[in-house]
């Protein structure tokens, strides 16, 4: 019988785990990447990736509070199912890849080293280095490379996805991609498709991300019909060097390692920082957050910094920057020490900005990191364990049938905000799940896959984009698409990050709607057939514009702060009383308009796409296991808050509700 | 030239339009700007691809992916030395000189301007099988036990990106020559280094006892200093050609 076949676009780690799997079910992959594989994202990742191990278990760490962080972090957006199959199958996944000789740091017993990260309190993070994402990269590639020598995978890297191929029917029966030497354009027929093509910081113009993360591929599946999910949620990271062409990773392992955040107490302090004396110091993370100190979860060390530093204490005269400190001074750690777990980020900022980080602190400030937000993609629940049916065919489907999506560009596993050393993982354990769940898809593929194409299909798709692409590359026009560029990630950042307002929002719908129209004028400064990359980068233009828009106006709707989607117009004040009676009072209070909230916006954003701007619409989050409770990270009166809401819902499987909020309020006695 | 009343570099970018075509040199001035680093030279250049005479040019076209020199997407030669284009600063190649001059590697062969085909590397790691040949990729519990030196040995050897500079730096890697270079020999010793792959090291001992091997090395170390990665691949050399003896010497007593 003839091989099945799938197409897999995107070579980073989901790219790659799901062609490993694949490939050992004997089903074929062509793997279609715009960059040599090895070369993908993923080995920007630093700090590590989590599970429950034998170090925390032996605390009483679990799987089941690995996934309560995932979904406390996330602000509980996230879907259970899914994540509770994530964290029970991350110690097995770290398992497989110390098998496949990933150099792991060590114990002196040879054990698998830890350190802890964000939004936990345990050390649940394996690690090597601080280049995890590369180490891991790499070990999936050499394992793709083992099938590649096997004929099972075909590589086709320096091919660009132009769009999936979809039949009369609505489904997806292959994709249509382009040699970027030599731009020929072809179609790849397969039974099923997996896109696994990242995140889409660029279109925030400079970011934390790889020049290939547009979100080019992803825009052009929900220009064909797939449905996008939840894309006003972009991650924030709190600590990157500022550059010129882009803005650097500083791992949070930094903090991890106990890099400590702070600023002069004194606004304006001129000071080298090695000359300010401790207690001029303001560890402002430490003093607010005495339970997770410098890591707390991202978004809110981001917002943080980001606050401190309009209110005058950055430490740079030209720029917003906080000190992220690693000398032995602050951490009382010794320099060899920090620099076997952290060398490679040591590295980065010694030779970016020339400063030694061990010598004195580090400048650092918040820059977009990832997209929570993606491709809307299915699963199956398991009613018996409360995770997955692994084996569903619904599991990492888009709404289009045989496409399917995993990794970053996918939605499916941070919710609100994504807990850091969470990324290595749910890429992975996405990836390897989308190639089981295509075992028994290939089997009986719609329309009968890739062997039984519709005639013409593929010939229509493919002159439809040469068509495409003539008409770019003759365009006449005054628009530079590079400045058009920068111009949209002056005008995100400024808008759609860190603080959102209604007002701001709706402004920038409209200079979107200018930049799309002035998008339409640019013209090539390459007009060749040969190696055009600002034919390419032209192209991708267009997808950021159309993502932006779905990502600012789903902001513009989602009238609450979650986790990294922060509307201070919407925030529920914290309680101010010290009278213990008014203090409980408040604290009702603050529950109600929590549940009232959650209520409203507990649910996962869907945008489609039509020709008149995306059409929105809500779907409910599966909180199934562990009821929605308020996150309270540093909130004054934190604990009275949690006590209330405990109070109202009492059975674990019965969130608060609105009869829960009544009958609270008739214990408490107190009726506002 | 670097005028300083005037704020601008002049940069000289080596250019070719085909595979196979004439090279040819343009020169750019690029507004000088704090913290610039040689990507953000050619993408002011992409931004406005205009030479010195002022004549309109396409942008110059180059590999990159991550800028944080950890993909090993942009190697070039800048100012006559390979490295990355991320992480050379600007300020430091005008400390040097007063002209940003950069080259494609010259060891591949051009796609167009500053890209290359690197894909020989690609091929070397499936000539040396440079993975671990695990049984399944199912659940079937923890990986072997490895001392902490050695999982640092291997860290080292595997932060290898590909990049290219040693085999552009190595005076055997040439156009009569048919040496695989250091890298994958670097890579191969990764993996006999581990416990699991030390079990099958002899193929990839063999491959490099092949025409083409380690014996081909001529010991110049060019490699090591010009790693961005500091990848220690003397080191490596000196293992694998040690190894590659002892296994030769137990292939004849075998016999």
């Amino acid at each position: 019988m003839m091989r099945r076949r799938v197409v897999v676009v995107g070579g980073g780690l989901a790219g790659l785990a799901a062609t490993m799997k694949l490939a050992e079910d004997d089903i074929g992959v062509d793997l279609v990447s715009m960059v040599p594989v090895k070369r993908s994202h993923s080995v920007c990742a630093q700090g590590g990736i989590n599970c429950c191990n034998k170090f925390t278990r032996a605390q009483g760490d679990s799987e089941w509070n690995h996934f309560d962080d995932t979904a406390y972090g996330g602000e509980f957006l996230n879907n259970q199912p899914p994540i509770k199959e994530m964290a029970d199958w991350a110690p097995k996944i770290v398992d497989l890849l110390d098998r496949l000789g990933v150099p792991f740091n060590r114990s002196e017993e040879g054990n698998l080293a830890v350190r802890r990260f964000g939004g936990t309190l345990y050390k649940r993070t394996v690690y090597a280095g601080a280049s995890t994402g590369q180490q891991l990269l790499y070990a999936l590639d050499e394992q793709v490379r083992r099938f590649e020598v096997d004929g099972v995978v075909r590589k086709f890297e320096f091919w660009e996805f132009l769009g999936p191929l979809i039949d009369g029917q609505g489904a997806c029966r292959g994709v249509v991609a382009q040699d970027m030497f030599s731009l020929e354009i072809r179609a790849f027929p397969a039974d099923a498709v997996v896109m696994a093509t990242g995140g889409c910081g660029l279109v925030f113009g400079k970011s934390t991300m790889s020049m290939v993360c547009t979100g080019g591929a992803n825009a052009r599946c929900y220009r064909a019909g797939a449905h996008y999910a939840n894309g006003e949620f972009v991650q924030v990271h709190p600590t990157a060097i500022p550059g010129a062409d882009k803005l650097r990773l500083i791992s949070e392992a930094a903090r991890g390692e106990a890099g400590r955040v702070w600023v002069p107490r004194r606004q304006g302090d001129a000071r080298h920082p090695n000359d300010v004396p401790e207690a001029e110091r303001w560890y402002f993370l430490e003093e607010k957050y005495p339970k997770y100190g410098n890591l707390v979860p991202r978004d809110i060390a981001t917002r943080e910094i980001f606050a401190l530093c309009k209110n005058g204490y950055s430490v740079d005269p030209h720029n917003y920057a906080v000190y992220l400190d690693l000398t032995e001074r602050a951490t009382g750690i010794k320099r060899e020490v920090l620099h076997k777990k952290l060398g490679n980020i040591l590295e980065i900022y010694e030779q970016f900005v020339g400063t030694d980080p061990l010598g004195e602190p580090m400048k650092i400030f918040p820059a977009v990191h990832y997209s929570m937000g993606g491709l809307w993609v299915d699963y199956e629940k398991n009613h018996h364990t409360g995770g997955l049916n692994w084996d569903s065919p619904r599991n990492q489907q888009t709404n289009v049938p045989g496409l399917f999506a995993a990794g970053e560009c996918d939605y499916q596993y941070h919710g609100a905000n994504r807990l850091g050393a969470n990324a290595l993982l749910s890429c992975i354990f996405s990836g390897l799940l989308v190639g089981r769940a295509l075992r028994a898809f290939v089997q009986n593929p719609p329309g009968g896959g890739a062997a039984a194409l519709p005639a013409g299909l593929a010939e229509r798709e493919t002159a439809r984009h040469k068509a495409a692409m003539d008409a770019l590359l003759k365009r006449d026009g005054t628009e530079n698409p590079y400045l058009l560029h920068r111009e949209l990630g002056r005008l995100m950042t400024a808008n759609v990050t860190v603080v959102r307002d209604n007002r701001d929002l709706r402004a920038t719908l409209e200079r979107l709607e200018e930049l799309r129209e002035r998008g339409q004028r640019a013209a090539l400064s390459d007009r060749g057939d040969w190696t055009n990359q600002n034919l390419s980068f032209t192209r991708a233009l267009g997808d950021m514009i159309l993502l932006a828009r779905v990502i600012t106006e789903g902001a513009l709707r989602r009238d609450e702060c979650r986790g990294a989607h922060y509307k201070p117009e919407f925030e529920i004040p914290a309680p101010t009383a010290d009278d213990p009676a008014e203090l409980q009072r408040q604290a009702l209070e603050w529950c109600r308009r929590y549940q009232r909230q959650n209520d409203e916006w507990l649910k996962t954003t869907l945008a489609r796409w039509t020709p008149a701007g995306p059409e929105f619409s809500y779907e409910p989050v599966e909180c199934h296991l562990i009821p929605p409770r308020p996150r309270t990270y540093g909130v004054r009166g934190a604990e009275v808050i949690e006590q209330v809401w405990r109070a109202m819902s009492p059975a674990r499987g019965n969130p608060g509700g609105a009869a829960g909020a009544e009958a609270a309020g008739a214990a408490i006695g107190g009726r506002a | 030239m670097n005028d300083q009343a005037q704020r601008t570099i002049s940069v000289r970018v080596r250019r070719q339009d085909r595979r196979g075509s004439a090279g040819y040199w343009q020169t750019f001035r690029i507004a000088h700007q704090p913290n610039m680093n040689v990507i953000s030279l050619l993408q002011e250049i992409a931004a406005r691809p205009v030479t010195v005479e002022g004549r309109h040019t396409a942008p110059v076209v180059y590999d990159s992916n991550c800028l944080e020199n950890v993909c090993g997407s942009c190697s070039m030669v800048i100012n006559g030395r390979a490295r990355q284009a991320c992480n050379t600063l600007v300020d430091a190649l005008l400390a040097e000189r007063p002209q940003v001059e950069i080259a494609p590697l010259s060891k591949f062969p051009v796609v167009r301007d500053l890209f290359v085909d690197r894909s020989r590397m690609f091929d070397a790691l499936k000539k040396v099988r440079a993975w671990i040949p695990v049984d399944t990729y199912g659940p079937i519990g923890e990986g072997p036990v490895v001392a902490p030196e050695d999982a640092a040995t291997r860290y080292d050897l595997s932060r290898c990106m590909t990049c290219g500079c040693c085999l552009e730096v190595c005076p055997q890697v040439n156009h009569r020559s048919e040496f695989i270079g250091p890298q994958a020999i670097g890579q191969a010793a990764l993996f006999n280094l581990h416990p699991t792959g030390a079990m099958n090291s002899g193929p990839r001992l063999e491959a490099l006892m092949e025409p083409g091997g380690i014996s081909d090395c001529g010991n110049a170390q060019n490699c090591v200093k010009a790693c961005p990665k500091q990848v220690p691949l003397t080191w490596a050399i000196g293992k694998v050609g040690r190894d590659t003896t002892l296994h030769a010497i137990r292939r004849w007593l075998m016999k």
